[in-house]
């Protein structure tokens, strides 16, 4: 191939949107999303409300809360960590509410996703995301 | 067992029966993620708690699954139902083997 101007402006816009759409080692959001629900569908929005902060200073301990009423079961997802899983949580029969707050982790910039598992089986999902000026997972 | 891990949990000493309560608990880890790397290069390997229960007598009240993404000393928020006197029992699974519990009663007025 002769690699005119032109060829190789393409290449590099080629290049660049690879790089923006898969950060090394990080699952796409569907994915993520489908690794959890088993291959179904997921619905967005519903009553689900994902709490985080906008703005994370430092990734290491990164305050997120989830409020699912109806669910039995939330997971949370870090689709730009190297691995996307963060936690699940399993409501009991003497949960009190839907909600529970945790601490986690955000190796950079990204999107946090919540998937909640509804108790006729369906899943919804919600989505916030959160700019992490220093990473929290090593290296 | 790793070092220093103290779980501490606050419970409300006494609720009325059938009402709905907030837990908060933290455990001191250090959560090792097996990402990060020491000053020769080496990988450290992942030491984390991997699951956090709570039950009420004996039934469950939330169970949580953990990931390396979670931060040191994972802290955790919920509720919980109080249908009768009891104790509330916590306990965290480390990768190691170790299991970390504590108990906290709570009566009904």
């Amino acid at each position: 191939m002769n690699l005119t101007r032109r060829n190789a402006m393409a290449l590099g816009a080629a290049a660049a949107a690879t790089i923006v759409a898969l950060p090394a080692g990080a699952a796409t959001f569907e994915e993520a999303v489908m690794s959890v629900t088993g291959g179904k569908e997921a619905a967005e929005g519903g009553d689900l409300v994902l709490t985080a902060p906008e703005i994370a200073e430092n990734g290491n301990t990164v305050p997120v809360a989830i409020d699912a009423p109806g669910a039995v079961a939330v997971t949370f997802l870090a689709i730009g960590n190297p691995n996307p899983a963060v936690a699940t949580f399993k409501f009991g029969p003497l949960a009190g509410s839907r909600e529970a707050s945790t601490r986690i982790r955000l190796a950079t910039t990204q999107d946090v996703v919540a998937v909640a598992e509804m108790e006729d089986g369906s899943f919804q999902t919600a989505k916030q995301t959160v700019k992490v000026t220093i990473g929290g997972c090593g290296g | 067992m790793a070092k220093g891990v103290k779980p501490r949990v606050k419970v409300p000493k006494s609720a009325s029966a059938g009402d709905s309560i907030t837990i908060k608990t933290l455990i001191s880890h250090k959560m090792e993620s097996g990402q990060r790397k020491d000053s020769d290069g080496k990988i450290i390997p992942r030491s984390i708690i991997n699951r956090f229960t709570c039950d009420f007598n004996g039934e469950n009240v939330i169970d949580v699954t953990i990931e390396p993404a979670v931060s040191t000393n994972p802290y955790f928020q919920f509720d919980a139902k109080v249908p009768e006197a009891g104790e509330f029992k916590f306990t965290w699974y480390d990768d190691d083997g170790s299991v970390y519990e504590d108990t906290k009663a709570i009566t009904v007025e």
